[in-house]
């Protein structure tokens, strides 16, 4: 009897949940993505016995390996692969278990194991060794191009071009703040919640400074760090410490939903990341930057099954579709905000504008010097040595010597308020 | 009249006897129980086996699956079951008199983070076996003084032992997330460490599962045939009795304490030098937990923790085939565990006592004689 209950009861709560949802899709403020997957193109033919074998830090709980998990579900669909040519491993901690798991996927005959964190890297390579036969693909590591492994290769997204983008955005509204005289202070101020200041983090909110600037010259960024990639209590106090030190925009580069969250509560746009946040925020959610890893996963089941070489380095771009952008939510937007990231995405995508343009005059170090020649650490050591010449052609190359980020610069207008390593 | 209203509907007395037949039939039809309950669990929760019921065979081969497919996995298994009895034989000592100890978690790590610091800054730069011997006495020396404190405070002060070495747990944690980002400052895993490796005997994994081998053998001797065995038998049985007979108690607690040490260090060597090469905050994944379920169902006897240690094992590589085969989230197939467990362990409570209904009193003193 009180089973039955149960089960009605996750009956009527089902049916709440679904029309709730339904009711929010048909008001929706938020446009249609202003960057969107592009539809998975299958022009080859996948072997009857393919395999791919993925391994993920935690499952669909973490928004970090649902974006993984969503990916591969829909390179699978579109390929029309079986259920037992995708084999997913959940919960593999960045240890021992790692190189088991990659063993025991090969044992299965996998021909390709896609591994989703950055720790799991030195043990996917300790597998790779053991299986020349097979493909071992690795996000986030920046270890491949040194490594020199045929079967052993890193990826990321140039998600730097995403950030930039989202940057309009922000650099827009802050300017009709301006105008309507509401800004907080004398300038406009961005607030930016990072994780560890590191050149991933670095790259990321630099160029999201850059694309605001873009637009609105004057604006200035205060970045407090947390000191961990998922702490919500961390993030919402150190998004609701900016909002007090007069910040008129926030963005995070967390996994959390703290600075969303604090951003609604505070009435403060936000600028969010690994996909909209509009559920969290409806009157304060602007527009999020996310990393499609779909089209990395179809680009290394085509070169596998189609017997090319895997690139060691593969960064995926806004060319590529690796790089999306959230629909624009109306309710918070400037005007004009669509049809100036639609221009930007346009230049980008012609070459004619750099999100690391050091030759522009709003590209200056804090003593106001120029910047022409810049030693970057991108061989991985111990001691993250500076190696390798990243200043070409007049701009900051990112993600162009490795995939992994190794933008690491502090440019004028961005004050850290601390720093986490 | 009166005296039956006031008669219970179930009264609960306890077994002085159980035959061993009894204890087999109720452990078995336990785990049937358990199957069956966590079959119908499985029908509803797993998305494609209710689609498909006729997978349900898939899903009890899962368990086999899970462990025997390839002479990799058996491997895997004996290693795991080797480490998970290794902490169970660690904490063992302590229960045995009745100290409870539930901070395995932290002595192993600290143990494991002693070993792996000795290799991080030292690697390279000694001889490689000296490397390994110091890193050992480092973990060592680590879980051993974790377990100390909270002996010397519940000796001297006596404080609630089952608090402070939760506690010990949490320090152990930070401890090693602050060293890390003093190691790493990015905030990133520190990765494999090359100076971190014991030699391999034959297998990877052979070491480890020597060792346990070897410590269950020790423990069952030290246990059964030292005068120090003893000694922990008579404070776990009655503290008054022991110091009567001349047993200095806080010694006897305190040197306990630092054998559940020293061994939950040895582990976390074994974990650092012989699995991971590296650490993490959360490298001994809960194992320190499950060691007390471990030893608590063995009845604190070494050789069954053998028995009960490949058993949870066993159903944790189960768990994890059935989040591959059927494609669901990480928390499902522990939910299943957690049925299979819940039966193995209530069972124990039918074989301590025995349920009279008010109905069927009669019955039941008839049967008893």
């Amino acid at each position: 009897m009180k089973k039955l209950l149960a089960l009605v009861l996750i009956f009527v709560l089902m049916l709440g949940v679904t029309a709730c949802g339904g009711k929010k899709e048909a008001e929706s403020p938020v446009t249609d993505a202003l960057l969107a997957a592009p539809e998975i193109v299958k022009d080859y033919d996948v072997k009857a016995d393919f395999k791919l074998g993925v391994i993920l830090l935690h499952d669909e709980n973490s928004t970090y390996d649902l974006n993984f998990i969503n990916a591969v579900m829909a390179v699978k669909k579109a390929l029309g692969l079986s259920d037992d040519q995708v084999i997913m491993k959940r919960n593999i901690p960045e240890s021992n278990d790692c190189y088991e798991a990659a063993k025991d996927l090969a044992v299965k005959g996998c021909k390709i194991i896609f591994a989703d964190s950055f720790g799991h890297e030195t043990y996917m390579l300790q597998a790779a060794k053991e299986y020349p036969d097979v493909q071992f693909c690795h996000a986030t590591g920046t270890m491949a191009h040194t490594e020199k492994l045929a079967n052993f290769h890193n990826a990321f997204a140039s998600i730097y071009e995403g950030r930039y983008l989202a940057g309009v955005a922000a650099g827009m509204k802050l300017n009709e703040i301006k105008a309507a005289g509401k800004l907080k202070g004398a300038t406009p101020l961005i607030g930016y919640v990072g994780a560890f200041t590191y050149a991933e983090v670095i790259s990321g909110y630099t160029s999201f400074y850059l694309g605001a600037k873009s637009v609105c010259p004057d604006v200035t960024m205060k970045v407090q760090f947390t000191g961990s990639w998922y702490d919500e209590n961390e993030e919402k106090s150190a998004a609701q410490a900016l909002i007090a030190a007069k910040c008129d925009l926030i963005s995070q580069h967390a996994d959390s939903l703290g600075a969303p969250t604090a951003c609604e509560d505070a009435g403060i746009p936000n600028v969010s990341y690994n996909g909209s946040t509009f559920e969290a925020g409806e009157n304060t959610f602007l527009i999020s930057s996310a990393i499609n890893w779909a089209p990395y996963f179809n680009y290394i089941i085509k070169c596998v099954n189609t017997g090319v070489a895997i690139d060691a380095d593969w960064t995926g771009t806004i060319a590529t579709g690796s790089v999306v952008l959230s629909g624009l939510n109306t309710n918070v937007a400037a005007e004009g905000t669509e049809a100036a990231i639609k221009k930007a995405i346009d230049e980008l995508k012609a070459g004619t504008l750099k999100v690391f343009d050091t030759s522009k005059d709003n590209f200056i170090l804090k003593d106001g010097a120029k910047v022409t020649t810049y030693l970057a650490d991108v061989d991985t050591d111990a001691a993250f040595t500076p190696d390798t010449e990243v200043v070409v052609n007049g701009f900051f190359n990112e993600s162009s010597f490795r995939s992994a980020p190794y933008f690491d610069m502090q440019i004028d207008g961005i004050e850290l308020v601390n720093s986490k390593f | 009249m009166a005296s039956e209203m006031k008669e219970p509907l179930i009264h609960i007395t306890k077994r002085s006897f159980v035959s061993t037949t009894r204890a087999i039939v109720v452990r078995i039809v336990a785990v049937l129980i358990a199957l069956v309950v966590s079959g119908i669990f499985a029908f509803l929760l797993i998305e494609k086996l209710s689609a498909d019921p006729s997978r349900i065979f898939e899903f009890y081969g899962c368990f086999i699956e899970g462990v025997f497919s390839s002479s990799e996995l058996v491997w895997t298994y004996f290693k795991d079951l080797a480490v998970l009895l290794c902490i169970s034989l660690a904490v063992t000592p302590a229960f045995r008199m009745k100290f409870w100890n539930i901070g395995a978690e932290g002595q192993t790590l600290v143990g494991m983070l002693g070993a792996v610091s000795i290799s991080f800054y030292l690697g390279g730069k000694l001889h490689p076996a000296l490397l390994i011997v110091l890193m050992l006495i480092a973990a060592i020396i680590a879980g051993a003084v974790w377990a100390f404190i909270p002996a010397v405070f519940k000796a001297v002060w006596n404080t609630n032992e089952t608090l402070f070495t939760l506690m010990m747990n949490y320090v152990a944690t930070f401890l090693v997330n602050f060293v890390l980002l003093l190691w790493v400052p990015s905030g990133n895993a520190l990765g494999v460490l090359d100076a971190c490796r014991l030699p391999i005997l034959g297998h990877q994994y052979l070491l480890i599962i020597i060792v346990a081998v070897l410590l269950t053998a020790f423990l069952c001797v030290y246990f059964k045939q030292s005068k120090q065995g003893y000694e922990i038998s008579v404070v776990g049985e009655s503290e008054r009795t022991a110091r009567y007979v001349g047993i200095n108690v806080k010694k006897v607690v305190i040197r306990t304490m630092i054998i559940s040490g020293i061994l939950c260090g040895l582990t976390g060597f074994l974990i650092g030098a012989g699995l991971d090469h590296s650490i993490t905050s959360d490298a001994i994944g809960g194992q320190g937990f499950t060691a007390i379920m471990v030893s608590w169902l063995a009845k604190f006897n070494p050789l069954f923790m053998v028995i009960t240690a490949g058993l949870v094992i066993f159903l944790q590589t189960g768990a994890g085939q059935i989040s591959e085969t059927f494609d669901v989230q990480g928390a499902m197939p522990n939910i299943i565990v957690g049925i299979i467990l819940f039966f193995i362990i209530g069972c124990e409570f039918f074989l301590n006592y025995e349920v009279h209904f008010r109905k069927s009193k009669k019955h039941a003193k008839g049967e008893a004689k």
